[in-house]
């Protein structure tokens, strides 16, 4: 059995072609780069390199970085599906310029994000000062990062979702109020086990967009060690120091951790594809 | 509009032939943006006259550390003016792009004005905040950049322990004051500027450890009013250093320019403009002529107290140095 096969006999020609086209371009955009990281590192020894990826403050941004982007992420799944829900099943005036909105913080130089954000939030922006008097901060603090992260997040999931729903046959949900299904069992039995697969990729898009978000986050987060200073902060912050082997070996960890954490995320979905073959 | 003054330029660059186009890059950090705007054109105007030659100087500004690495990275800066000594070292120790006795070859150590560190408090002094063991008290929230990234930082931090060593007498006592005061810190940004940002328009903080310049700045552009200017019982000495690039200049040819234009900082001009923008001249005659701008005070230097940039580098701000124990430490 041959290692490159295609899954079945296709009608069109130039598999050959497009593996081999796919697999040189992988390479330049991602591969070559990355490579490049990991070959920065190996001037470092072993003891080196696991001396600066498991510093207390290394290893309290991991906690920020992927604790806050996991949050995110998952808030944005829930709430992303009810967006998406309302855009494609609905139609209300202004439909058009809400379905632009979700796209805005793709567009937005996430500088600018994190600059509007931080003076909302700030103690004495429009939001902030209803919270800090009550002593809850959140520019400069945890919540912060949190909230930066949930709107960077955002589109991820929507676009991930919309069209997955657009293709839901209201004839299924139809056939299913026949055969005396509730609404609720409908939507538990019928439509919730569509959306999973989807839900799960957009989830693992915000999620990896999280944890590498630089821009917006440094401007609301407020930086302190230890507490909320996140990790690819953290590279940027050796980088100024001339520290160039440690600052890609913290990058190096942070690149394995997301692909594993993606390739789990992948397996998860295939899994849960299996279920649902309709 | 455009194409008018295209075309007188045309004109004039055919009629003075031999005149050339120089453009220098400044790579600088961020309190001196408006100063060398003031300080490019002056010297625009004094090349002009002496060589016919039209320079432009275009700027970069930043976070001090960070201007450096860019530098080092690749930047093509004809001259560097950065906060501190050390990061222009970096140059040195990052691919030798200056000599090694750089700061030997201009005067006063390649300091062509000093500046020191101050307080800017609110408007009024709400908190009675006059010196650096009003900093620690609890409920006092101070804001400064992060010493990793930003020089002006650097010299916040060493004032407060040189500050502590005095009064308390030991380095032991020097960190735990530190450590207290970063305790009070709710905010790191990576450069003054931000900082100043944080404190000013975002209203964070209740004393912000500035550049004396950065803080009279403030008060300029948003009344005196708002805010008050403390200055400590002892301060450092903060030398902001400028060398020419040498990889650079000689690569592009500009080095007549590039070392006309730092030396031009030490002319009369160069020095009665810093001494407008509040910096402190190094020439005594202008030293005199801002002296009632500043409040005396005494300074130390970083060569006499903490023995150079090069080893107050290693104990404090290098990895593992005082700076990120006293956060290690719970």
């Amino acid at each position: 059995m041959s290692l490159f096969r295609r899954s079945s006999r296709s009608v069109l020609p130039g598999f050959g072609l497009t593996l081999g086209f796919t697999l040189l371009y992988l390479s330049l955009i991602v591969l070559i780069p990355i490579s490049a990281a990991f070959i920065r590192t190996s001037g470092m020894t072993w003891s080196g390199f696991v001396e600066a990826v498991t510093a207390p403050r290394v290893m309290a941004s991991y906690k920020i970085s992927f604790g806050a982007s996991f949050a995110a992420a998952f808030i944005n799944a829930v709430f992303g599906l009810v967006v998406a829900w309302v855009l494609t099943r609905y139609t209300f005036p202004g439909k058009k310029v809400v379905d632009a909105l979700v796209d805005l913080p793709f567009a937005l130089p996430t500088a600018v994000a994190g600059i509007a954000l931080t003076a909302i939030y700030s103690k004495n922006g429009w939001v902030g000062q209803w919270f800090e008097p009550h002593g809850i901060k959140i520019a400069y603090a945890e919540p912060g990062v949190f909230i930066a992260l949930v709107f960077i997040g955002l589109p991820f999931v929507v676009r991930t979702l919309q069209p997955i729903i657009e293709d839901l046959e209201p004839e299924l949900e139809e056939a299913s109020a026949t055969l005396g299904a509730t609404r609720w069992q409908t939507l538990r039995k019928v439509i919730f086990p569509q959306l999973v697969p989807p839900l799960i990729t957009g989830f693992a898009l915000a999620f990896a967009r999280a944890l590498g978000e630089y821009g917006s986050v440094v401007f609301i987060s407020g930086n302190m060690p230890m507490r909320t200073e996140i990790t690819p902060l953290l590279i940027v912050t050796k980088l100024e120091q001339y520290d160039y082997a440690g600052a890609t070996a913290i990058a190096s960890v942070l690149l394995v951790a997301s692909f594993v954490l993606l390739l789990i995320i992948n397996l998860l979905q295939k899994w849960s594809r299996r279920y649902n073959n309709v | 509009m455009k194409t008018i003054a295209l075309i007188s330029a045309s004109l004039a660059l055919a009629v003075a032939a031999q005149a050339k186009d120089v453009e220098l890059l400044n790579v600088s950090y961020d309190p001196t943006r408006e100063f060398y705007v003031d300080y490019n054109a002056a010297f625009a105007k004094y090349w002009k006259a002496k060589t016919g030659d039209d320079v432009r100087v275009k700027q970069s500004h930043g976070g001090s550390g960070k201007q450096g690495r860019a530098v080092v990275d690749g930047l093509q800066a004809d001259v560097v003016t950065l906060a501190l000594a050390n990061d222009v070292n970096a140059l040195y120790r990052n691919g030798k792009l200056v000599p090694e006795d750089w700061q030997k070859r201009l005067p006063g150590n390649s300091a062509p004005y000093t500046s020191t560190i101050v307080f800017l408090v609110r408007g009024g002094n709400p908190l009675k905040i006059k010196d650096w063991d009003d900093l620690v008290k609890p409920g006092v929230s101070v804001i400064t950049p992060n010493p990793k990234t930003s020089g002006g930082a650097q010299w916040n931090y060493l004032a407060a322990w040189e500050f502590a060593r005095r009064k308390y007498g030991s380095e032991e006592a020097a960190k735990d004051f530190v450590a207290k005061l970063y305790k009070n810190v709710p905010v790191l940004d990576s450069g003054a500027r931000g900082s100043t940002t944080t404190f000013v328009q975002r209203g964070v903080g209740d004393v912000f450890l500035s550049w004396e310049n950065e803080a009279f700045l403030a008060l300029k552009e948003f009344g005196r009013d708002k805010f008050d200017i403390i200055v400590p019982s002892v301060s450092i000495l903060a030398e902001p250093t400028v060398a020419v690039v040498d990889k650079v200049v000689d690569k592009k040819g500009t080095r007549k320019v590039a070392t006309a234009y730092l030396e031009y900082l030490y002319s009369d001009e160069g020095q009665d403009l810093a001494g407008k923008h509040f910096y402190r001249p190094s020439n005594p005659k202008f030293a005199a002529k801002y002296a009632s701008q500043f409040v005396q005070v005494e300074l130390f230097t970083i060569d006499e107290k903490f023995g150079g940039w090069i080893n107050a580098h290693k104990i404090h701000f290098a990895d593992g140095g005082t700076f990120d124990q006293i956060y290690l430490k719970k």
